[in-house]
């Protein structure tokens, strides 16, 4: 069935305000929809957040056709892959174009739903020299695997070229997931951690800060390798030391932002157990999450007899997660949620 | 993550913060660590003590206390006070001397350091020749003799330390008319000791080490006496007229020498062996006190027989027939002797003797029959059996600070009655605000209570728990009186005991309720003891129960110690705090937490392995929960197993090595191209060898696992009553907090006081919280409906807090070693969080509520968190928002002793250990602090003798 209605173009409004109207205009408030539309090469791409649901409506000329499907009986690869909306979202920008072209088959879900995993991440605001790492360790039973170490650097002072001491990384387990995921080097220099300078700190306390973060790791360092650097057209040519942090002042509060953002996410993870009796996930307060409750339920399931586990503590949660295979990492996260951070409670 | 960076910008909270917040290291408590010198001053009545860091410290009335620290941090090895002043000189190892004074500055008297000064030889002279060995302060108080190992004497000026050359004593006057077959002999050597003669000020005794005494004319510059002593000198001491002299030998001896005008060679009068005949030891330094009644007092240090009584450290006191040998149990320092200093007084009559021996201070009165010691105020050996955890408890009711303070005076009874006798100086601080214990345990089984009220931590009272025991220490062992004939008379004095009978017994954790009287301590072996106060002795059992904290565990073997033996049948205890009740935990690892209710009459209990649970009313074990991991070897098997396998360890590791070696070398004898082999093993020799020399020091970055060892050992324990299942109704509440991050709460049912006999107690698990980042649980509190912490049990019931708020919604703080997160309640879930390490990269190590109040405004105060970090700083943090409000150093990050011996008080003070015998006290608080505020005045000096010796100098200065 089809409906028609108006919308002010200069002042579309939020996507959950638009998700809202297209139930209340359909008549379906309680039925969980994906939402897509068709751009101008004629693909039909997913409305789901406030950015490709402005970019939607910037394309309409002047008509914008929606598509509505109940989630339940959703076809995923109707979606098509343009990954333009997605490399503004800092959880996704892993994942290659050239990936889908491969397996053109895989179901793609939602960007919100992937999987985050370790990455390179703020390559527009860091001096070439810089390089900062997310290691995540989620959905991995892989140690983190990497050591540190006290060493001395040179920088350029005021006073000419001095040494100081400096964090470095010493060591690469094997198949750890530092190693595996190529980001770090032996000899790295450490330069922050988590958005928190480590000038002046000691080797212990690095080493505790890291620990701290172990599950949502990052790490700017200067690669000791400097021939793999990214080459900009900036002006900035390996002074080293110098970041051009300061001469952003923009941007950065919203990647510190970001960061924040992450962590409060993966904070809700604290497991609760009540009564002693069996635990039972309660989803969490996020809104978008709670769009694709359905698919999640599906997903859950299936995940669960695959497994064969019963989420009744933190012991068997960590067994399921050593046992689930790399293919399940693109998969839905809020399965995640239940191994990792899921709030279980039972009443 | 920015938020937490950024100082807060209200200047309304800033400038409150200035009114609530101040750090001060306020005083050092105990005995100074490694004590080098004594020194004592008649004339103010002040004792100071020299330590091996260059520490100076004075004492006096009880209260009055100064520091000061010499800033080369070397070994003072001297003390002199100048005569008549509020001056005194010190002499450091590195042969450099210092003026300090006590000056009066804005009310109070403050000890500085004035001048240094080193004296300098000719160009070209050995250091020896200006090496100080004897300081003499004149008592014009305008000069200062120092004695050198060249056996020179040289004269400072006072305060300017110029030196004064012209009036330098050498040796080759010195010998000019010894006898020349005595000068052949034996060459003055150095100066070991200088004595201005006590009626003359112009003449000077000067003792030289190889035995040769001469005294020194001062006006005319030359000998008027020699005393040619045989023996090795030690040490001399003047009789009060000025008629004899003493002097004491290497050989044990000691000799009287007359000193009269006709005789310029005079011959010993006695020579004297007290310990004879067999060899002795030196006696290295001897008083000689005259008496009314005409008996002297003769007082030595050493002496003691060579052979069987060479190892004790003795102190003899000879009055007539008395004769005693007080036996310290480590080494003496230095003595003093306190007698009368009247100018005009006849006699010296001694009345007491002060003994700084290296680990304690001891007086003995001399006045009263039978020489007992008397209980120092100050400078208590906190360390007299090794010091294994402390507690404070602030505010301490009336009641129980009588009854406490009455029970340790039936304990102090062999203690002299005589008053403190160096009593200088005026205390002008302020009466503490409050009466605080600071409760320490230790090695040997033993809790003490201290005053902690004041800058004088004072001991009150001694409990000892290992009459509960049977130990391998025979209690017949000490019923061994001194035999009539005993020779020498030893008599053991002073507290300093550092050898414990079994270490099962030490003391590790301890809980007072102040209220109520009721005391829980628990210890190495698992032994959880809970006492109550009473005022009188008595005899009675100890009820016996034991908690198998291993339940369910199948298949596990303890292979630590085992649990102490008890003793059958009933206990004699004396007044105080008397066991009535022993829980036992199996296997019996050491107590890691305690908690103690005495409302509901519980106490829980946590070790390595879990927690209980037990009723102390009813006797009655309530549960027990094993926290301990599957997988967890180490826990189980205890803390010996732990030592072993890392032995263990190592030695397999050298063995890789060896057999590695060995079957290179086989193959090598088989094969053909035996050279390269040789080769790829040397090369990977070199290789290894390499790597273990290069490998720097690293860390390893990885997440913690609930595989870890001692994940299940349990770090804090707390009771509450709170909104545990619903919000409606709020229950008695037990939580407790392990090493692996895990939280467990039980909801408790407590039967009614009039059914309290009848009804079990009963108790349910309700939650368990697991923090994901898996850090060791280190605080667990519930704040109210206002965000107060819940108030002390029996706190409320004795109208001193206000009830807490059961209306609005309780919040729980649980605070790991790397982060504090508020929960809501009783449905848990996160709601605010500080993550000190991922932004700091310190760790938790103490954390306490404290009330702060402000020094501006009496009716504000508020609660915040007071915490230590791994790196020794001290943060305070804002409740129930968590924000770090201030951070300041206070503890050097490798001093780890010192960090784990911290502890908060109630009011924003704390204390920690500076060495195994002294706590320092410190302040965070404006409005709570301890610190010694004190005036030493000059007292009014004779002003007669002051002339003469003042124009005696004057005569010397103008004919010299």
């Amino acid at each position: 069935e089809f409906r028609r209605f108006s919308l002010e173009r200069s002042k579309p409004g939020k996507f959950e305000e638009f998700y809202g109207l297209l139930q209340h205009v359909h008549k379906i408030p309680n039925v969980d929809v994906l939402v897509g539309y068709t751009d101008i090469h004629g693909d039909l791409l997913p409305i789901n957040n406030d950015d490709n649901y402005h970019k939607a409506v910037s394309t309409a000329n002047p008509l914008l056709r929606i598509f509505i499907q109940r989630k339940e009986d959703a076809d995923y690869s109707a979606f098509g892959t343009d990954t333009m909306t997605r490399k503004k979202n800092v959880l996704s920008n892993v994942l290659r174009p050239d990936n889908h072209k491969k397996k053109p088959h895989i179901v793609i879900s939602m960007p919100q739903d992937f999987r985050p995993v370790s990455s390179i991440i703020d390559v527009d605001i860091l001096p070439e020299t810089h390089r900062r790492v997310r290691l995540y360790k989620y959905g991995t039973d892989k140690p983190l695997g990497f050591y540190i170490r006290d060493g001395s650097s040179v920088r350029v002072t005021p006073h000419g070229l001095e040494k100081v001491p400096g964090i470095f990384i010493s060591r690469l387990v094997p198949g750890g997931l530092a190693q595996s995921t190529g980001l770090l080097a032996v000899n790295d220099e450490v330069l922050e951690v988590n958005g928190i300078e480590v000038s002046g700190k000691s080797l212990d306390q690095v080493t505790d800060m890291m620990i701290a973060n172990s599950r949502n790791l990052i790490i700017t360092v200067r690669p000791a390798n400097q021939r793999n650097n990214v080459v900009r057209n900036s002006r900035t040519s390996g002074s080293s030391g110098q970041s051009t942090e300061s001469s952003l002042p923009s941007s950065t509060p919203n990647i510190l932002a970001n960061f924040l953002q992450g962590e409060e996410e993966s904070d809700e993870e604290d497991i609760i157990i009540e009564d002693s009796g069996e635990p039972q996930q309660i989803p969490k307060a996020a809104p978008t999450s709670e769009s694709l409750e359905s698919l999640t339920q599906i997903e859950l399931l299936r995940e669960s007899t695959q497994n064969g586990f019963l989420p009744s503590n933190e012991m068997n949660l960590n067994h399921s997660a050593g046992s689930i295979s790399m293919e399940y990492e693109v998969q839905d996260p809020d399965h995640k949620s239940l191994e990792e951070d899921g709030t279980i409670i039972t009443l | 993550m920015r938020r937490f960076l950024r100082p807060g910008h209200d200047p309304v909270r800033e400038r409150l913060k200035r009114d609530l917040f101040q750090f001060n290291k306020t005083v050092e408590h105990g005995f100074p660590h490694q004590p080098s010198a004594l020194g004592y001053s008649p004339f103010l009545r002040l004792m100071a003590i020299g330590t091996r860091s260059g520490a100076i410290k004075l004492y006096g009335a009880p209260g009055v206390e100064f520091m000061g620290l010499h800033e080369e941090n070397n070994t003072v090895m001297q003390i002199h006070f100048i005569p008549d002043q509020c001056q005194l000189v010190t002499l450091l190892d590195d042969n450099s001397l210092h003026l300090w004074s006590l000056k009066q500055h804005s009310g109070a008297s403050e000890l500085r350091e004035e001048h240094r000064f080193t004296l300098k030889g000719p160009p070209g002279s050995p250091p020896s020749a200006t090496q100080v060995t004897a300081v003499l302060p004149h008592s014009s108080r305008e000069v200062l003799y120092l004695g050198t190992e060249s056996g020179n004497i040289f004269v400072v000026e006072l305060p300017s330390f110029r030196v004064l050359e012209d009036r330098t004593i050498t040796s080759e006057a010195v010998l000019q008319r010894v006898p020349e077959d005595y000068c052949n002999r034996r060459s003055c050597e150095l100066v070991e000791a200088l004595r201005e003669h006590p009626k003359n000020p112009d003449q000077i005794l000067i003792g030289y080490s190889r035995g040769l005494i001469v005294l020194w004319d001062l006006q005319n510059n030359k000998v008027t006496h020699h005393f040619l002593g045989s023996q090795q000198l030690e040490n001399l001491y003047w009789q009060r007229d000025g008629s004899k002299f003493i002097s004491c030998h290497y050989d044990g001896s000691y000799t009287q020498w007359p000193v009269s005008s006709d005789n310029r060679h005079p011959e010993p009068l006695e020579n004297f062996v007290p310990y004879g005949p067999f060899p002795c030891k030196a006696i290295s330094k001897i008083y000689w006190q005259t008496t009314k009644n005409g008996l002297p007092y003769i007082i030595f240090q050493g002496g003691m027989p060579r052979a069987s009584y060479g190892d004790r450290h003795s102190i003899s006191v000879v009055h007539g027939s008395q004769q005693t040998a007080f036996d310290f149990t480590s080494r003496v320092i230095d003595f003093f002797i306190i007698f009368s200093s009247e100018p005009t007084a006849e006699f010296d009559d001694p009345s007491a003797m002060v003994v700084l021996a290296e680990e304690e201070l001891v007086v003995i009165d001399l006045k009263t029959a039978g020489w007992p010691a008397v209980h120092p105020p100050y400078l208590a050996s906190l360390h007299c059996s090794a010091i294994t955890c402390s507690h404070h408890v602030s505010n301490i009711p009336l009641k129980l600070w009588e009854r406490i303070i009455s029970a340790g005076s039936k304990q102090n009874i062999h203690y002299s009655s005589m008053p403190w006798p160096i009593d200088g100086g005026t205390n002008i601080a302020p009466d503490p605000p409050q009466r605080d214990l600071l409760l320490t345990g230790h090695e040997d089984g033993t809790v003490r209570f201290w005053d902690a009220s004041g800058v004088c931590l004072h001991l009150l009272y001694k409990l000892s728990t290992v009459r509960v025991f049977l130990t391998d220490a025979d209690p017949n062992d000490n019923m061994n009186p001194l035999g009539e004939d005993e020779w020498p008379p030893l008599r053991k004095v002073g507290t300093f005991d550092p050898y414990s009978d079994d270490p099962r017994l030490g003391i590790q954790k301890i809980y007072l309720c102040k209220y109520s009287g009721y005391l829980a301590v628990a210890g190495t072996a698992g032994q959880v003891l809970v006492m109550e106060l009473n005022d009188e002795d008595a005899e009675h059992v100890v009820d016996h129960a034991e908690a198998d904290l291993l339940q369910d565990q199948e298949g596990y073997r303890w292979k630590g110690h085992e649990k102490l033996k008890t003793r059958d049948g009933p206990v004699r205890f004396e007044a105080g705090f008397q066991p009535f009740v022993l829980v036992q935990c199996q296997p019996p690892a050491v107590v890691t937490s305690l908690a103690l209710h005495s409302e509901w009459k519980l106490v829980a209990f946590g070790t390595s392995h879990g927690f209980g649970l037990f009723d102390h009313q009813q006797k009655r074990l309530v549960f027990v929960k094993c926290t301990l991991h599957p997988s967890d070897q180490l826990a189980l098997e205890g803390p010996l197993s732990r030592v072993k396998s890392l032995k263990k360890s190592l030695r397999q590791s050298f063995r890789r090595i060896r057999r590695s070696r060995v079957s290179g070398r086989k193959r090598r004898g088989g094969s053909g191209n035996a050279s390269e082999v040789q080769e790829a093993n040397a090369k990977f020799d070199q290789d290894t060898l390499q790597e273990m020399e290069l490998a720097p020091v690293q860390r390893k970055i990885e997440a913690r696992s609930a595989e870890d060892s001692f994940t299940g050992f349990v770090r804090t324990l707390y009771f509450a009553d709170t909104f545990l299942r619903d919000s409606s109704r709020h229950c008695p509440s037990l939580w407790a907090g392990t090493n692996g991050g895990t939280v467990y709460a039980f909801c408790l049912r407590v039967p009614p006081a009039e059914r309290r006999m009848d009804e079990p107690v009963r108790a349910e698990q309700a939650k368990e919280i697991q923090l994901m980042h898996r850090a060791p649980v280190v605080g667990i509190l519930v704040l109210d409906g206002r965000s107060n912490p819940l108030p002390e049990p029996l706190e409320v019931a004795h109208d001193l807090s206000k009830s807490p708020d059961m209306q609005g919604s309780h919040q729980l703080l649980v605070v790991s070693e790397e982060q504090f997160k508020v929960f809501t309640l009783p449905k848990v879930s996160s709601k605010l969080k500080l993550k000190l390490t991922a932004l700091e990269g310190c760790r938790v190590r103490k954390v306490t509520v404290a009330n702060f109040g402000s020094c501006k405004t009496d009716d504000y105060s508020e609660n915040d968190l007071a915490v230590l970090t791994n790196l020794g700083d001290i943060q305070i943090i804002s409740l129930p928002f968590l924000k770090l409000q201030i951070r300041y150093p206070c503890i050097r990050k490798e001093d780890v002793s010192g960090i784990a011996s911290c502890v908060f008080t109630k009011y924003g003070q704390g204390f920690y250990l500076i060495s195994p015998s002294e706590f320092e006290r410190f302040s965070l608080s404006t409005k709570w602090l301890v610190e010694p505020r004190c005036v030493v005045d000059m007292p009014e000096v004779t002003s007669n003798n002051h002339v003469h010796n003042k124009s005696g100098m004057e005569n010397a200065v103008r004919k010299s």
